[in-house]
């Protein structure tokens, strides 16, 4: 017994750096699979009100670009009115659609909510976004991120009382289907973590007919995004001579450069959809 | 000012250099500019070596917390908190340099080439520890490699302009035990 404290006395140093790199290793390890860290909820709140200061100066230097993006948005908005629309002929009738006005909102399955973004980096291999929103601002966990002009940001990973961490696109987990508007192919888009604005494209079969420029949707398969928000232009085809398939480079629509303003997307129906999968994933080990 | 002092603010405004400054630059895909650990290289000779490591581990943390990457960082700055006292030990110049100085610099370590040998090392070591860690999936060897050698030129002439920027005086001390 002596002898082990003896040990430890002498090579104190040595099993400390071992100890210190076994937490962090173990700290990587985790926060890449559950994306919840020891205590993150209070290291972001610290890291979220020193952002913020630091913001203010960097929103008002940006100011003319994210009024330039919203008038953009704006301009969309204004030419979906009904008002912009005559049709001549006496035959058809432009009928209201009600369910807009559903004031319950139980037919509403996709909320938009506004956030300011108060950090983002595109310069490392793991890209975040802060959002001054939080649970208290009725943040929604696991909600996809789009920025004014509707391409696609992120996925919300971290909510905590009032920030919310956003995985960008420009993660190494990132992963988002997608479909390619024209031929309507699906594939999964990723970031192979060398240049920001460029993501990867998978899972397009060689007999597609891809052309450099084609847009790039979401699918809408999955819970976090409705269909049809642009994520890319094609800008690069490379046949893959391993597998029957392309490997697809494509521009992001979303500049992550200077993203000041964003929208989370939230599902309502998702905790009815998991219930049921939930039973059917039951039903079919039994 | 006393050492304790002078040693906060240096922790306060390198984090803050690094986080707002350094990652809002982008040269190039292969050059990531870092100087936060500048504060490893500094920390006295006289500290505690577990004190030096728990230090690292703190300084690496704070600004994973602000990247929101947790552990990357720390694993790099206590890797290098570790290595730097066999390095001091084998480029001091003479018995007991390290006594008559407080803290390493040009002039502690007798000439700008075994301070140059000194920086370049920790950051190679630091550069090289962190990428390894976040490139687990990106596999490209000399990709790794090239932003390894690129980053630490950049380190190294930031590490300069540092300098330059802070004259720290280093009196000479005798009498010192």
């Amino acid at each position: 017994m002596r002898n082990v404290f003896l040990f430890i006395r002498r090579y104190f140093n040595f099993l400390f750096f071992i100890a210190l790199q076994c937490i962090c290793i173990a700290m990587i390890v985790q926060y890449n699979k559950y994306h919840h860290s020891v205590g993150s909820g209070v290291m972001n709140e610290i890291t979220g009100k020193i952002n913020t200061k630091y913001n203010q100066i960097d929103y008002y230097l940006q100011l003319k670009k994210t009024n330039e993006q919203l008038a953009k948005d704006n301009e969309i908005l204004r030419n979906q009115l009904h008002q912009n629309f005559v049709t001549p002929d006496t035959i058809n009738k432009i009928i209201t659609d009600s369910t807009p006005f559903d004031t319950l909102g139980n037919k509403r399955k996709w909320l938009y909510l506004q956030a300011k973004v108060v950090s983002n980096s595109v310069a490392s291999q793991n890209n975040f976004i802060v959002l001054s929103r939080g649970s208290n601002q009725q943040m929604p966990k696991d909600a996809g991120v789009i920025d004014p002009n509707n391409a696609v940001v992120g996925i919300v990973t971290d909510v905590s009382s009032n920030y919310t961490v956003v995985m960008s696109l420009l993660h190494k987990d990132s992963k988002i289907s997608v479909k390619l508007k024209k031929g309507g192919e699906g594939g999964q888009v990723f970031w192979d973590g060398s240049e920001p604005n460029k993501l990867s494209l998978s899972g397009i079969k060689k007999s597609a007919s891809v052309k450099k420029g084609d847009t790039v949707l979401t699918s809408g398969m999955t819970l976090t995004f409705p269909y049809g928000l642009l994520v890319g232009t094609v800008d690069e085809i490379i046949p893959d001579k391993a597998t029957n398939d392309f490997i697809i480079k494509i521009k992001s629509a979303a500049n992550f450069y200077n993203l000041q303003y964003v929208y989370t997307i939230d599902n309502l129906q998702k905790a009815d959809i998991n219930q049921m999968l939930e039973k059917a994933i039951k039903k079919s080990n039994n | 000012m006393s050492t304790l002092v002078k040693n906060i603010i240096r922790f306060i405004l390198l984090i803050l250099v690094q986080f707002y400054v350094l990652d809002k630059i982008h040269v190039h895909r292969m050059i990531t500019p870092y100087l936060y650990f500048l504060f490893i290289l500094w920390m006295p000779f006289k500290m505690n070596r577990t004190a030096q490591m728990a230090l690292a581990f703190v300084l690496g943390f704070t600004l994973d917390s602000f990247r929101h990457q947790p552990g990357f960082h720390a694993a790099a700055c206590v890797l290098i908190a570790y290595i730097r006292p066999f390095l001091i030990n084998v480029l001091i110049p003479q018995q007991g340099a390290d006594t008559n100085y407080e803290e390493p610099s040009v002039k502690s370590m007798g000439g700008l080439f075994p301070y140059l040998v000194y920086a370049g090392l920790l950051a190679f070591i630091h550069h090289a520890w962190l990428f390894m860690l976040e490139a687990f999936q990106f596999g490209n060897f000399w990709y790794f490699f090239f932003k390894t050698i690129l980053s630490t030129a950049i380190s190294l002439a930031l590490i300069f302009i540092a300098e330059l920027f802070f004259s720290r005086k280093q009196k000479f001390k005798t009498n010192t035990i």
